[in-house]
């Protein structure tokens, strides 16, 4: 039950029964569409601004202060970042920890929101509320920094996945949706002589994969988007991943040429790479952004709007 | 404590059958141990997320009591000595905790103040948009930047704020009276570019729980207004505003519980050595004393108060919210 729909079949429910025809209410009809329409340009109108940055001159960018299409498209800035190992590397690793991590959530989360949404199981109540104490109360920053050094997981990729392997929120919400399942497919699947592992493997996760893809998609970018972790657990430049590097570029006083350490002597397009940068970190994101839009909306509604 | 009622969950579980399972009357003190048994394979299931929350959200908490010890790393937590609350007394008498508490209650009171309005506003215009095509583009566009990370919106905000190039920067000299400023680095300007990036950032993707209070109600309702000759303002206030009222509370109990949860990454990613005055929040201030310094308990100290603060505000917004006929939320 996607939101778009719900909102959709209102939107046109509507229509028939309010038919306003007063001035005022045509007026504030057009009012208000124009400033929807201005909210929605402020909100995008930076990010093609720097889209269009991306590919301008240093002059240009210096001389022009807003733009929406190049004079003159140039690539030095993509050429720069592209030749220089730095990028490569982050990006090879921001790919990996996110793969790697989605998958170790997703399985954390599924595997642990199934026997707590069991209500004959003993003991699951006070799991629960372990899961529960811990939106209210956490160890904070530091000791949670010292268990991850003392677990030896300081400048190893695994710091930028276990530390956050389990968003209890989310567990929660998986757990509501399968409890939400029909109990009587599970039940003929035992009598058949299914194990719980069974069950889970065959006829619960089956079910689930709207679920499944809704959370693997809030985690996944949950860990490409993560600048903490990598700013508190890892200290080795060769491990940067794509945020750390965007800030190294972006930031006030940055020496961006270099943290990208590349082609010695070539020309470095400094204004350009930020923008380029930006570009790059951004793009994946917004290339599955509609099926970001239609699962995140519907995951944020799991488990709200059910009677 | 009821546990099912978390902010999505509908409140308490719909009464099923218990499988048959379960449904044994005198329970003898081995029926447990053998229904366990029976289930080894949920426990099983179990375990890896068990040991998640036991090694990183529990052990973080035994970790916590070297906020009352000289802790050294080298002597561990075991070897480190005792010091009661001398790293709560250097905190109270120090001069940084009324620099903290001004700014994280002045983002706070903004952040109540515009970012929490601004989406209940956006969704009931959008509430009143006719055209789908309109209601649905325009929606599409103000959620994308919930998905961008701090590091992008901060690198944007530097861009567009740039002294030398920044089309904000020149728009605001404009407004402002026509000399060049570098915003950034304007410690009278941080809370407003903080704020500015919040409702840049979240308030499209806010509207959504409102938007969804407001599709489940009867049209039919609307109907009946119009025919008792209810205006279009009416409508929006008897009819419009009562179907999100539940929405909202939730909103507020969720953003008064977490009223010092300053966002860090975005925080500290517009922080410079200019505006520490004004940028320190709690959660900031922790990284650079605990981090950077190296001074782990008196940070540990800092953050546990922050902490207990936290759950003050949790159980008492919680509280208010049953004392209001709403479900709670934790």
């Amino acid at each position: 039950m996607a939101l778009d729909n719900l909102a959709d079949t209102t939107a046109r429910g509507r229509r028939s029964v309010r038919h306003y025809d007063s001035r005022g209410s045509r007026l504030f009809d057009v009012l208000n569409v124009v400033l929807l329409l201005s909210l929605a340009a402020i909100t995008v109108l930076p990010l093609l601004y720097v889209l269009a940055g991306s590919f301008a001159s240093e002059a240009e960018i210096d001389s022009r202060p807003f733009f929406l299409w190049p004079k003159q498209v140039v690539l030095d800035a993509y050429d720069y970042i592209f030749a220089s190992d730095a990028f490569l590397r982050a990006l090879l690793t921001t790919i990996c920890v996110t793969a790697v991590g989605t998958v170790i959530q997703v399985m954390l989360t599924l595997t642990m929101a199934y026997p707590l949404s069991k209500r004959f199981l003993p003991g699951r109540t006070l799991a629960i509320n372990l899961v529960v104490f811990t939106l209210v109360f956490s160890g904070g920053m530091i000791p949670t920094y010292l268990v991850v050094r003392d677990l030896g997981l300081f400048d190893s990729y695994w710091a930028l996945i276990l530390p956050l392997a389990i968003n209890p929120f989310y567990l929660l919400i998986v757990k509501s949706f399968f409890q939400e399942l029909p109990e009587t497919l599970e039940e003929a699947a035992r009598i058949d002589g299914c194990t719980e592992i069974g069950v889970f493997w065959r006829i619960v996760l089956p079910l689930s994969k709207p679920v499944i893809a809704t959370f693997s998609l809030f985690y996944a970018v949950a860990i490409w988007n993560d600048y903490m972790s990598p700013l508190l657990y890892i200290d080795d430049e060769q491990k940067w991943t794509l945020q750390v590097l965007v800030r190294q570029l972006t930031a006030p006083n940055a020496d961006s040429e270099n943290a990208l350490s590349a082609l010695e002597g070539a020309f470095f397009p400094q204004q350009g790479v930020k923008f380029a940068i930006i570009v790059l970190a951004t793009l994946p994101i917004l290339l599955i952004y509609p099926f970001l839009q239609r699962h995140f909306a519907k995951g944020v509604l799991i488990g709200s709007v059910k009677e | 404590m009821a546990t099912d009622l978390l902010p999505g969950a509908p409140p308490g579980e719909p009464k099923t059958r218990r499988p048959w399972r379960e449904r044994v009357v005198p329970r003898k003190p081995g029926r447990r141990l053998a229904s366990a048994l029976r289930h080894r394979w949920l426990y099983v299931m179990l375990l890896p997320g068990l040991a998640y929350f036991l090694i990183f959200k529990y052990w973080p908490m035994y970790g916590l009591h070297i906020a009352f010890k000289d802790y050294l790393p080298f002597l561990g937590y075991s070897g480190s000595p005792w010091v009661g609350l001398k790293h709560f007394q250097a905190l109270f008498a120090g001069p940084d905790l009324g620099r903290l508490m001004t700014n994280t209650l002045i983002l706070a009171l903004l952040t109540i103040v515009f970012a929490f309005p601004a989406p209940i506003v956006v969704a009931l215009m959008l509430n009143e948009v006719r055209t789908s095509v309109v209601k649905r583009s325009v929606q599409s566009l103000i959620y994308i930047p919930h998905f961008l990370s701090w590091t992008i919106v901060a690198s944007l905000t530097y861009l567009l704020l740039s002294a030398d190039f920044g089309v904000l920067a020149a728009f605001i000299d404009d407004l402002v009276g026509g000399q060049q400023v570098d915003y950034v680095a304007q410690e009278g300007w941080f809370r407003p570019i903080i704020i500015m990036q919040l409702l840049w950032k979240q308030t499209g993707w806010g509207t959504i729980i409102y938007l969804a209070a407001l599709a489940g109600v009867d049209t039919q309702l609307y109907e009946a207004a119009r025919v008792d000759g209810a205006g279009r303002w009416r409508q929006l206030w008897h009819i419009t505003i009562p179907a999100i009222r539940p929405a909202i509370v939730v909103m507020a109990i969720l953003t008064s519980g977490h009223l010092l949860d300053t966002g860090f990454e975005q925080i500290w990613l517009m922080t410079t050595s200019l505006n520490r005055s004004v940028a320190d929040v709690f959660d900031t201030y922790v990284y650079y004393i605990g981090i950077t310094q190296g001074a782990f308990s008196y940070s540990t100290a800092v953050g546990l108060f922050k902490g207990l603060i936290g759950v003050l505000l949790i159980s008492g917004s919680n509280w208010l919210a049953k004392r209001l006929g709403q479900s709670g939320l934790y």
